[in-house]
């Protein structure tokens, strides 16, 4: 047993990569073998997640499970897995959705089915290794695996305009990495490793720290999406098939503000406690225009990708209000949009089946003859709405609340106040498309009859609304699991506040000139006031 | 401070009926489904009435009892528990709650016998329960704010419980987003609150429960003027005050009960009861406390003139609803909290039988609810005319009925005021008192009185309805009739005992305004008032009866001699919803459409800066040779072999 005990990292980020051997090797044209091998794969992947779930000691807050050994230039470079508690929940949210996913493939894959299954774990091997890589070239490489088998996901078994989504996809996220290609490097040569611990250490001029940031920040900020880097977004979503939607909104979308918070903030917090007002500007009008835009649509695919613009939005303002309560608030999302998200686009997804369409004014009237459907998908979307009592509101509350009470983001009380209108929004759009969809009279002979959900939407669609009411209910189950790692993740931005609200000068060696004798572009002055008025 | 597990059972008892009715669906027979419905609702009552009777044993000044069921979210500074306060505020709450809405189940299981969709509406009656006993109950501000928009889903879900009709389906809506608007301001009252109080909270306080706040209530000085704004955006939205009230009419197209118990007995009541749990707050701000009452005042005469002239016979009540809801915010404003929260008790009374006589009428009438075609239903339906009466009396303010006595209260009250009067909230209050006499007696008049003037084919099905709907109206009746005796003043030879019981929840910042006005030794000014009041209440009710039973043509000729624009005005409800339709709904997602997604995201940002780039186009080019050559499977196979050779080399080479 040692040989998992001692590597259960690894097993848990390799397993899926194993299963997809043996399906491409064993059955690569035995279409429901592939399917159920990936399905006992995916699900024997969650139950080693489930034992870090229980194996974890959130009360520290550090890294744990750590493998770490040499790789090459005599261990500069390292194969470095770790996890803490951000990591933890982030990889549990991707393991809890892989077997649901490769279930919801069941019927609604016909063409190459081995291949499909054996994409999807390997995009599953990419996305844990990414949350759990502490060495910088081996986070790079998990982070650029994922381009690959989502890229094929889209392109092979997506919709008619598929092609172009797919590279749209590839194309975007790569402009990205390119740059951060870029300050991996360079920070390579100056830390002499890939260690993020040695990075963490690293002593770079506010100059430097801007350079890096920004290229860090521009991949990260790409995948969120963020304003206004989301136009890959739409397509993406509309074109891929359910399954690919799903693991896009789920897991993807999380990777850039996953990075954010683990690797652009604490390696350049000067340069992110510069950058907080512009970050959080782009994240409110994102909030609000994804809601707007989507509110629009007439295709319900669409309305639920620009939905998640608007969603991600609270997360990346949470990470910029630069609290630990905004943070958290922000990973809590994360999960929350994961969930109901996730759970949106395989609602969407049994009707495609259904009917072919997702155009609203093909359906209308579908409570009748669905009330099962309708019901969960009316949960799902007060989850996503954030209703009060599900996990939509916990991660919506605690963004806002710690932006409002953040001392180090100017002007985020009007911050809060334009961002919470994205509630009012939110509710607009998403009951008018629930209207359009479920209420009315029915409109179409052909909807009459369709057929309620199965056994196996059922076993899909069940465990994620499960979640979405206990999240709600209690959330410490994630909280207490992520809160001292927020606090450390977030101690060198809170450092650079701290300082500045002190006064000393101390920091200012890493500063250019212009910045101190500037306060202009500090966020300092206004906390000092704030401080003094409490 | 006592501890009771109790006061759960009483929020998760509907909650049980509303899991039960909402899974089994239609697998329940219909009346298991009503009983379970009408029985765990009953429990609540019952176990209301036993901790109220608990929380009156105890000496006055340790009337508190708490039920922690948990900790619902712990970060940082900020704790919040799932737990629950009883205080004589939430008393008097739950027992109206769960006392009416025990009524209206047992109605409903006579007026919705037919429908289609019978365990649903018990599902979603069930749930409306559990939320808002959250919500008057809720220990914390967010809590309450679960129950807040718990009550907003179960109303929405109800107004458009006949979705077929889209135009159920549009009120519903409106409902949810209008009060939606007006949580965004509750939100933002929390985080102005918080930011103030939690750098001075101590190790595991929680910030938002209301026991906290009350105790550092002074250290909000800073920000009462803001929260309280906030909070009162929150009012307007779910009480249907100026500029939110709008959804409200609309909202008559849910089942009547659902208008009986959801808009006009227990929800909409909400906003009132939040201003009397955060009254610490509002008290530290004369501005807020003016706003308050100038919008609640207003909202009152405003939804009165529109009352006058709907045909609708729900509408009229809705629009008085509004009106009355109007009186109970002025009374807050005023500072008048126990007044505003003695007319919560006794509308609900009288609100509810009000509507759902007319639900009776309409069940009767094959489901016509335009008062031009009813009439002379006095003989037909006695028990309803009767019980209908009494409602009449009591909203109109006809001395001894309940509602005499609660409007009376909120009308002297204004007069003398607790922060030095406000002698015009009694002048328009008492204008909008006359006005409501005489529409309740111009809907009585329509209803009841004269020839019936609907078709020979419903004429002939009119009968009285069955005893689980006249039942709740009896009692119903009974309580608008006697209950507003538990607080009549000293002044009237009464105990007041129910403001005596209210006392130790307004304690603080309220008695010297008590003191200035000596409401413990001049009686004369109150009695005149009241005196004046009851005497505007019958020349409203004589006049309703003159022009509409005695005199029809006079409505016509005061039509005629008002120009007809007034009346068009009135009839239109001032055409509000039209502005906002035209000034913020149309053009709002006109811009979404037209400049935000079609220029904007497609044009500039995706069209103009994405496709445009020419490195795009060459790197499709070249990509997509990729996919023609077919080989799609040979690069998974490499990208595989790579990671697992990659892997091997580590595991190997480490």
């Amino acid at each position: 047993m040692s040989f998992v005990t001692d590597h259960i990292l690894s097993w848990l980020t390799f397993l899926p990569l194993l299963g997809a051997l043996v399906i491409l090797l064993v059955m690569p044209r035995r279409a429901v073998a592939a399917h159920w091998t990936a399905l006992g794969v995916a699900i024997l992947d969650l139950v080693l997640a489930l034992v870090l779930w229980f194996g974890y000691d959130p009360a520290p807050g550090t890294d744990q499970y750590t493998e770490r050994v040499a790789w090459f230039l005599d261990g500069a470079v390292q194969y470095h897995l770790a996890m803490d508690g951000i990591s933890l929940v982030l990889v549990m949210l991707t393991a809890l959705l892989g077997p649901l996913v490769i279930l919801s493939t069941r019927k609604a894959l016909t063409e190459r089915v081995p291949l499909f299954q054996a994409m999807y774990l390997i995009l599953q091997t990419a996305m844990i290794g990414t949350f759990l890589a502490r060495d910088m070239l081996l986070f790079y490489v998990f982070w650029e695996a994922m381009l690959i088998p989502m890229y094929f996901i889209i392109g092979i078994w997506g919709g008619q305009r598929r092609i172009y989504a797919a590279v749209k996809f590839f194309i975007f996220t790569m402009a990205g990495s390119v740059f951060m290609l870029v300050a991996v490097i360079y920070c390579y040569f100056k830390a002499g490793s890939m260690n993020l611990q040695d990075w963490l250490a690293l002593e770079l001029t506010f100059q430097e720290q801007a350079w890096l940031f920004t290229a860090f920040a521009l991949a990260f900020a790409i995948k969120v999406p963020l304003w206004p880097l989301h136009t890959w977004l739409p397509d993406a979503h509309v074109e891929a098939p359910t399954a690919g939607s799903v693991v896009l909104a789920g897991v993807l979308l999380k990777m850039g503000t996953y990075g954010l918070l683990r690797f652009a903030m604490p390696l350049f917090p000067d340069a992110a406690v510069a950058a907080a007002p512009l970050l959080a500007i782009l994240a409110v009008i994102g909030i609000i225009f994804g809601a707007l835009v989507a509110w629009v649509q007439t295709d319900v695919k669409k309305l639920v990708a620009y939905s998640s613009v608007s969603h991600l939005g609270f997360v990346v303002l949470g990470l910029f209000s630069l609290t630990a309560q905004g943070a958290a608030g922000g990973v809590f999302q994360m999960l929350a949009h994961g969930l109901s998200t996730g759970a949106l686009f395989l609602l969407v997804g049994v009707i495609y089946e259904r009917r072919h369409t997702r155009e609203m004014d093909d359906f209308g009237g579908l409570a009748h003859g669905m009330p099962g459907y309708a019901t969960v998908f009316m949960i799902t979307m007060l989850a996503s709405v954030g209703l009060p009592g599900l996990c939509g509101f916990i991660g919506e509350f605690m963004v806002l609340l710690g932006t409002y009470t953040s001392s180090m983001l100017p002007n985020s009380e009007l911050m809060v106040v334009l961002a919470a209108t994205g509630i009012i929004l939110g509710a607009i759009y998403m009951l008018w498309m629930y209207q359009k969809v479920f209420m009315g009279p029915l409109r179409h002979e052909v909807n009459r009859g369709l057929a309620d959900l199965n056994l196996r939407e059922w076993i899909v669609l069940a465990p994620l609304v499960v979640f979405m009411i206990w999240l709600g209910v209690g959330p410490g189950l994630v909280l207490d699991k992520i809160e001292a790692s927020v606090d450390r993740v977030l101690a060198p931005v809170v450092a650079v506040g701290a300082e500045a609200a002190a006064g000393r000068t101390g920091h200012a060696a890493l500063l250019p000139d212009h910045h101190v004798l500037d306060p202009g572009t500090r966020v300092v002055p206004e906390s000092t006031d704030t401080e003094v008025t409490r | 401070m006592t501890e009771t597990a109790l006061l759960r059972w009483i929020v998760f008892a509907p909650l049980l009926g509303a899991a039960i009715n909402g899974l089994l669906n239609r697998r329940l027979p219909r009346q298991l489904s009503g009983l379970i419905g009408c029985a765990t609702v009953g429990v609540s009552l019952i176990l209301s009435i036993r901790v109220v009777m608990q929380l009156a044993a105890l000496p006055v000044e340790d009337r508190v009892m708490v039920d922690i069921v948990g900790r619902w979210l712990s970060f940082g500074d900020l704790h919040l528990d799932i737990g629950f306060l009883l205080d004589p505020l939430s008393a008097v709450m739950i027992l109206v709650v769960t006392g009416v809405g025990f009524l209206i189940h047992v109605y409903s299981v006579g007026y919705m016998a037919h429908d289609d969709g019978f365990q649903r509406f018990f599902t979603y009656l069930n749930l409306f329960i559990f939320a808002m006993l959250t919500l008057v109950l809720g220990e914390n501000l967010p809590l309450l704010f679960v129950g807040w928009e718990g009550v907003g889903l179960c109303s929405y879900l109800l107004i458009s419980f006949w979705f077929d009709d889209d135009v159920n389906a549009d009120a519903g809506r409106k409902a949810f987003i209008t009060n939606r608007v007006g949580d965004f301001g509750a939100l933002l009252a929390m985080f102005v609150i918080a930011a103030v109080l939690l750098p001075q909270l101590g190790e595991g306080e929680g910030v938002f429960s209301f026991l906290t706040l009350q105790h550092h209530a002074a250290a909000l000085g800073g920000v009462a003027t803001l929260a309280s704004l906030l909070l009162f955006l929150g009012v307007t939205g779910k009480s249907a005050q100026i500029p939110l009230y709008i959804w409200l009419p609309d909202a008559m197209a849910g089942p009547t009960p659902v208008s009986a118990l959801i808009h006009a007995a227990t929800m909409v009541t909400a906003g009132v009861y939040l201003m009397a749990r955060m009254n610490f707050l509002l008290v530290l701000s004369p501005v807020a406390m003016s706003v308050i009452a100038g919008v609640g005042i207003a909202t009152a005469i405003f939804a009165a003139t529109i009352a006058l002239t709907q045909t609708d016979i729900k509408k009229v009540l809705a629009y008085s609803t509004v009106s009355q809801l109007g009186y109970m915010v002025a009374a807050c404003g005023v500072g008048a909290f126990k007044a505003g929260i003695f007319h919560v008790m006794t509308h609900a009374f009288f609100k509810a039988l009000l509507f759902l006589g007319a639900g009776s009428v309409i069940h009767a009438m094959h489901h016509e609810q335009d008062m031009r075609v009813m009439g002379g239903l006095r003989g037909k339906m006695p028990v309803t005319w009767w019980t209908m009466l009494v409602g009449t009396l009591a909203i109109a303010g006809v001395a001894p009925l309940s509602g005499f006595f609660s409007k009376d209260e909120i009308l002297y009250e204004a007069y003398l005021g607790a922060h030095g009067g406000f002698p015009w909230v009694w002048l328009i209050g008492f204008l909008a008192a006359g006005l409501t006499a005489f529409y309740m007696m111009r809907l009585l008049v329509l209803t009841f009185f004269g020839e019936n003037r609907a078709s020979a084919e419903v004429q002939s099905h009119i009968h009285e309805s069955p005893w689980t709907m006249t039942l709740p109206l009896v009692v119903l009746a009974v309580l608008s009739f006697g209950g507003g005796w538990i607080g009549i003043p000293e002044g009237m030879g009464g105990g007041a005992w129910f403001q005596e019981w209210l006392k130790p929840v307004f304690a603080g910042g309220h008695g010297a305004a008590h003191g200035a006005h000596g409401g413990h030794h001049d009686h004369t000014l109150e009695l005149v008032l009241a005196a004046i009041s009851f005497t505007m209440a019958l020349i409203g009710l004589g006049l309703g009866y003159l022009v509409y039973a005695r005199r029809p043509g006079l409505a016509e000729t005061a039509r005629n001699w008002l120009g007809g624009g007034l009346h068009r005005l009135l009839n239109n409800k001032y055409f509000v919803d039209e502005l906002y339709g035209t000034v913020i709904y149309r053009p709002l997602r006109a811009v979404s459409d037209v400049v935000m997604f079609r220029w904007i995201d497609r044009g500039l940002i995706d069209g103009l800066l994405v496709s445009g780039s020419a490195v795009l186009t060459l790197f499709v080019g070249s990509l997509l040779r990729l996919f023609q050559n077919g080989m799609v499977r040979f690069y998974a196979w490499v990208f595989a072999l790579g990671v697992t050779v990659f892997t091997v080399y580590l595991t190997v080479g480490g």
